[in-house]
């Protein structure tokens, strides 16, 4: 388990202080996968980089495993360090030396033989199915075969913990899901916890068990991946949601009051967010049956938080006021969230 | 051999003495070089890890190390070789001749190539620094397996750079008594005239040169990837 206590960092710079983490604490479990989302300079590198005490907190302690890290001397530090696997956006591999160089690097002082060195760059290569690329070098590589090796060298000491720091930033969207899938299964298969730094929410949104939301240096939210996103309560974690979705580009439509998204006299424009069973076909026929409301669809979708699907649906109501009142408390105690974005 | 001495009319009554100025140069470069090499090395790694965010900061290590390489290199060498007279005397025991030479032409090189192996380090990129510290690595490994190891086509340019400034001052080093090609350029070629023996040195000089870019553009191609 990872623990945070109330961890602050505090940047002295020539422009003044910059409060890059602020009194954040947070539970990472073992075994799960968690994410960090926020916007670039939302302070997610510098919390990350706390956690293996790269930055060391200005205030605040840090637990990894029974181990209090803000306790420890340098020494110590680096021996539990090397029980911390690391990953980057540019995949900080060493040019001058191979792909299976790269990997026996951190193994240097494991304290193995040559022979289980190799044994071990072997299996590692085949985890991240690199066998046939040992001897190239890094410049030959493509980024995500890069960050393929990065993977491999970050667990060759057998890590609890992996700590990624916009490991797929750098990559195209085909390559971020394998590079993905390729996390999945190794906290799977090998029951790593991975903690994941991203500003993208479909890197959040398909392997995270957890997540917390970051807006500057503070965490906003967090929980459950898919609480978090199905039943929003920030501002920034809705902007996160729509980022992912159509949505943003219907507020634009309204905004530029195009003709799509114009209302008549009486009219209301709700999105409706379900998750799970409750479908969007029979409660618009419900609706106009037992309400005499006239719904009609301007755009729908449905997403996969983890395999479980969200739907959104933007539906212009029309009918008589009290009964619109009312047909939106009937679909609130459906468990559907309703909320008015135009009327 | 007969064209030789037709082109170079002196070089059958002076070749012998050429030969000592040469065995001299040799000399100066090689001790003062392998020394220099070393000690600049030294010097550039402890600018980079004293350095503000370096992995051993230590700025009031860094400032004074900073300023004592801006004022040795702003001191012409011809000075600066009459400054270390009594310092030589006191390390290698003479003044002058090749061995007193040494003092000076090291204290000539270091800074330049201390400044240059500074700014070979500061190229590479810092994630590497940071993902080897996360690995659980200390300074001493990261000098040496990171730093230094990755750098090894930049240091091999900027020692051959420098080697061919430290051929230009190992020819000043003459003024001292220490002899050399460029004492022996001067004595012949510039006092008595002797064009061709002026030829015959920048000949010389210009072979040990390319010996040495050779093998530095050898050392680069192997090691770039
Ligand atoms: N070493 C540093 N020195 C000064 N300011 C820093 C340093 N590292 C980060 N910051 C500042 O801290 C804030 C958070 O940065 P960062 O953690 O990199 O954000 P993110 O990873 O979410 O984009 C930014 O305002 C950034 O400029
Ligand atoms: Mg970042």
């Amino acid at each position: 388990m990872i623990r945070l206590e109330q961890v602050c960092k505090t940047f002295h710079t020539a422009a003044g202080e910059v409060q890059a983490v602020r009194n954040v604490s947070l539970e990472i479990r073992d075994g799960e996968v968690f994410g960090i989302i926020g916007f670039s300079g939302a302070g997610k590198s510098t919390l990350v980089r706390c956690i293996n005490l790269l930055e060391r907190p200005t205030s605040g302690k840090v637990y990894v495993g029974e181990e209090e890290l803000t306790a420890l001397n340098e020494k110590h530090l680096r021996e539990v360090r090397r029980k911390i696997g690391m990953i980057f956006q540019h995949f900080n591999l060493l040019r001058s030396r191979t792909v299976a160089q790269n990997i026996d690097f951190p193994l240097k002082k494991s304290g193995l033989s040559r022979q289980e060195r190799d044994a071990k760059i072997q299996s590692l290569l085949e985890l991240v199915g690199l066998t046939e690329k040992r001897d190239a070098y890094p410049s030959q590589l493509s980024g995500g075969q890069k960050q393929r090796v990065a993977i491999a060298r970050a667990l060759a000491n057998d890590p609890k913990v992996l700590l990624c720091d916009e490991a797929t930033s750098a990559l195209d969207p085909q390559t971020t899901q394998s590079i993905l899938r390729l996390l999945k299964q190794v906290n799977e298969t090998l029951g790593i916890t991975i903690v994941l730094i991203t500003h993208e929410m479909a890197v959040v949104k398909d392997i995270c068990d957890r997540v917390a939301i970051m807006e500057e240096g503070a965490v906003v939210e967090s929980g459950d991946t898919v609480d978090v996103f199905s039943h929003p309560k920030e501002t920034i974690t809705r902007d996160f949601i729509e980022t992912a979705s159509n949505i943003r580009k219907i507020h634009e439509l309204i905004e530029e009051k195009n003709e799509l998204t114009r209302l008549k006299p009486g009219e209301q424009m709700v999105l409706l967010t379900y998750s799970g069973p409750n479908a969007g076909e029979p409660l618009i026929s419900y609706l106009s049956h037992a309400f005499g409301i006239q719904a009609n669809i301007i755009y729908g979708n449905i997403d996969f938080l983890k395999g479980k699907p969200i739907g959104k649906l933007v539906v212009t109501l029309s009918g008589d006021a009290g009964q619109l009142k009312k047909a939106r408390d009937y679909i609130d105690s459906l468990g559907v969230e309703v909320e008015v974005i135009q009327s | 051999m007969s064209i030789l001495y037709s082109i170079f009319p002196n070089l059958d009554r002076l070749g012998g003495e050429l030969l000592v100025s040469l065995r001299q140069t040799l000399q100066m470069l090689f001790v003062s070089g392998t020394i220099a090499f070393f000690l600049g090395l030294f010097f550039g790694v402890l600018l980079i890890v004293t350095r503000k965010g370096g992995i051993l900061q230590n700025l009031v290590l860094y400032t004074a190390l900073d300023k004592a390489i801006d004022v040795i290199r702003s001191i012409p060498f011809i000075i600066l070789m009459v400054l270390l007279i009594p310092v030589s005397r006191a390390i290698v025991g003479t003044g002058s001749g090749v061995t007193g030479s040494y003092v000076a032409l090291i204290a000539g090189t270091v800074p330049f190539f201390s400044r240059q192996i500074e700014s070979v380090l500061a190229d590479l990129d810092y994630g590497l620094i940071e993902a080897s510290e996360a690995m659980g690595f200390g300074p001493a490994e990261i000098i040496f397996g990171v730093y230094l190891r990755e750098s090894i086509p930049g240091i091999t340019r900027v020692t051959m750079i420098t080697f061919v400034s430290l051929i230009g001052i190992t020819a000043m080093a003459g003024a001292i008594g220490a002899g050399g090609l460029g004492d022996f350029a001067i004595r012949y070629g510039y006092q008595m005239r002797y064009t061709d023996m002026s030829w015959i040195t920048v000949i010389i000089i210009l072979i040990i040169i390319s010996i040495i870019q050779f093998i530095g553009n050898l050392i680069v191609k192997k090691t770039t990837h």
